[in-house]
């Protein structure tokens, strides 16, 4: 085999392998979602960041917007501080509410983010003053079996209250 | 008596296995220090990436298309049970770039490149061409085993991408050509669930990691091997055995390391 | 060119040779002879550095053996060539680059001087118009000149030859030997040829070193060694089946061991 002729095959496999790869990469994996378009960061606090992990998408009406860039703990407020990056042209008011959503019934998480209404938007280094923390099952689980031990325990206080009140109502 | 020679003999094979892994270490760092010659004579290695890599291609294309095909109807069967067929590319895509690219590529290549090497080093040893060489003062370990070496480490990669590559669309064609599967949802949701940087290069990573083992151990048989025919043919069949245990053990604490959280 | 001074040898705990001394000068052709399993080859692994002498030293071009670090091994190792016995050449080239090998990796020549270079070497042993062919496609004979042209290709001080004569046909015996002779007289170098055939090497050898038994048993030139008294040259030359070299294997205490198990059991 003349030195030509490897050079030629070796070259074909090298690009075979180039092909796979970018196969896996673009059309398989999630690169082409990438932007490579400039962000800014901003960051909230929130008491459970449940199971929200670096990289999430923060999405705006379903929109993805821009990446959570990392998290950590304040140790003053024992609160979680998440860092998000969000791609320059779109800015959100200084009101708008970050939200801990589950992308399905038992997805992956992310932060949905809800504009608010005031006039001045959020800059580069800004705080999302209003956040609500995952739903995190047990919790749920808990307020719900506490609610219907409730229900259970007073029966009649629970089916007495109501009547008096809609008379009230009536009148 | 016989207890003691038991102990004996049991000792002698700790000894020996120890002595044997030291002298594989050994043998690994004195490729890595004698690699300069990839670049004095890149000719050498292309030339083996092409004996290693390009020969393998068609049992890595054709393994791949059938494990892609197996996995879109086994994958279908199970998903259509929960409801969730629409998740077969994600499900086919995953499992082939996490594991079974890396793992069965590697399995074949011991199989295939791992035994071809060891039986011509061993080959080259039993007809005194090593020998040779060094009387005409050429390092055969730079000759001879460098480029090998390092053919073997970049046609791994190339090989497990390709191979996952076909899978993927061999588990298309059953699952959207011949299931019926609507495509869209075949290819958007295998698009939002692998992660390029978890899934996609933890991959590559994987079957580089295999690569080095794979190559390193058949060098080595082929350069421990007896000069014998008998020899060789042990040789061999250690390069597929022991290669293939290492690359499913590598697997485990890969695997370990990178998906969990 | 090469001296050993009571040199020993051996591999773990087995020793192969005691206490040989021998000399080789330049131009001259010296027959290493001595039976099966008497230490030729590794003589000749001592000579080219491969082993290690236990005791004595090994001088070779002017330099002891012993304290040569790599890189001086492998400077002695260019002014020397080596013929192995089955030919050794590289099975994955063909004849022409299997001679070139040398000199693509230790000098850098223009293609044509490479390629004249061979060629000439070729023609010296009769195979220039098989420079195309496979190592697969050559006869032994024929394989054992081209690597003879690869041996001398970088035109050596000193050159080895192990067995080249075993198992050729008469004619192809009578070419490697004149091959030897004239190759040693054309490039001025030293030969050591290791081999058992008597007619042959008497006919080129300068001087002749017999071995056996693991020690040196006479040396000379042809002619006072065929005129030896000794019984161990006696049996050599004239091939005797029994004498000093016993043609009965020696009872071992293995073997009784043995014939008494399956004694018992015939």
């Amino acid at each position: 085999m003349s030195n030509e002729k490897t050079d030629w095959w070796v070259g074909l496999f090298i690009l075979l392998g180039a092909i796979a790869l970018s196969f896996l990469a673009l059309r398989a994996g999630n690169l082409s979602s990438f932007s490579f378009a400039p962000t800014y960061a901003l960051s909230a606090k929130f008491d459970n960041i449940g199971g929200l992990k670096v990289r999430a998408p923060v999405k705006s009406a379903g929109v993805v917007v821009g990446r959570v860039a990392s998290i950590s703990l304040d140790e003053k407020t024992f609160q979680a501080v998440v860092t998000v990056q969000i791609e320059k042209n779109y800015r959100f008011p200084k009101d708008s509410s970050a939200k801990i959503l589950t992308s399905g019934l038992l997805g992956e998480q992310y932060i949905g983010l809800e504009a608010g209404g005031d006039d001045a938007n959020l800059v580069a280094g800004g705080t999302l003053q209003f956040t609500q923390s995952a739903i995190v099952l047990e919790s749920l689980i808990s307020q719900f079996l506490y609610s219907s031990a409730e229900k259970q325990g007073t029966p009649q206080g629970t089916e007495s209250a109501p009547a008096p009140k809609s008379p009230k109502l009536s009148q | 008596m016989s207890q003691t020679n038991f102990l004996a003999r049991l000792g002698k094979q700790a000894r020996e296995r120890l002595t044997g892994l030291g002298l594989f270490t050994r043998f690994f760092f004195m490729l890595l220090q004698r690699s300069s010659i990839v670049f004095k004579r890149p000719r050498l290695v292309s030339q083996q990436v092409h004996f290693i890599g390009n020969f393998s291609l068609l049992i890595i294309i054709v393994s791949g298309l059938f494990v892609g095909f197996v996995l879109g109807l086994q994958g279908y069967y199970t998903l259509n049970r929960y409801g969730s067929e629409e998740a077969l590319g994600l499900l086919v895509a995953l499992s082939l770039t996490r594991e079974l690219g890396p793992v069965i590529t590697a399995l074949l290549f011991a199989g295939r490149a791992g035994t071809s090497l060891t039986a011509e080093i061993g080959l080259m040893k039993a007809g005194e061409q090593l020998a040779a060489m060094e009387v005409m003062a050429v390092d055969p370990i730079r000759r001879v085993f460098v480029p090998r070496f390092w053919g073997g480490v970049i046609a791994m990669p190339v090989l497990a991408a390709v191979f996952s590559m076909v899978g993927i669309i061999g588990g298309w064609v059953v699952g959207v050509l011949l299931i019926g599967i609507d495509t869209g949802a075949f290819w958007s949701q295998m698009q939002n669930g692998v992660d390029v940087y978890n899934d996609v290069l933890n991959g590559v990573i994987k079957s580089i990691i295999f690569g080095v083992a794979v190559t390193l151990i058949a060098l080595y048989e082929g350069w421990q091997a007896r000069p014998t025919p008998e020899g060789v043919a042990r040789a061999t069949t250690r390069t597929v055995v022991t290669g293939s245990l290492a690359v499913l053990g590598l697997d485990f604490l890969l695997t370990a390391l990178m998906f969990s959280n | 060119m090469l001296r050993l001074e009571g040199v020993s040898l051996g591999y773990g705990d087995f020793t192969v040779l005691r206490e040989i001394s021998l000399e080789v000068l330049p131009g001259q052709v010296v027959a290493m002879m001595g039976g099966s399993g008497s230490g030729k080859t590794t003589l000749l692994r001592a000579a080219t550095g491969q082993l290690v002498a236990r005791q004595g030293t090994i001088t070779l071009f002017g330099q002891n053996l012993a304290h040569a670090d790599r890189p001086l091994l492998q400077s002695l190792r260019q002014r020397m060539g080596v013929l192995f016995q089955q030919g050794a050449l590289f099975t994955d080239l063909n004849v022409f680059e299997n001679v070139a090998f040398p000199l693509r990796e230790h000098l850098s020549l223009s293609a044509a001087q490479l390629t004249e270079r061979v060629l000439e070497k070729l023609n010296a042993v009769g195979l220039r118009a098989a420079a195309h062919l496979k190592v697969s496609e050559i006869s032994g004979g024929m394989a054992r000149r081209v690597a003879l042209a690869r041996a001398v290709v970088l035109e050596p001080e000193l050159v080895l030859y192990d067995e080249p004569f075993a198992g050729l046909d008469p004619i192809s015996l009578g070419i490697t030997a004149r091959l030897i002779r004239s190759l040693s007289d054309r490039l001025g170098c030293a030969s050591v040829v290791i081999t058992h055939d008597i007619a042959e090497s008497f006919a080129i050898a300068d001087h002749v070193y017999l071995v056996g038994q693991g020690e040196l048993k006479a040396h000379g030139t042809p002619a006072t060694l065929g005129a030896s008294t000794d019984p161990y040259v006696q049996q050599f030359l004239h091939g005797h089946a029994d004498g000093p070299v016993a043609f009965d294997y020696p009872v071992t205490p293995a073997f009784e061991a043995w014939l008494a198990r399956t004694g018992t059991q015939a």
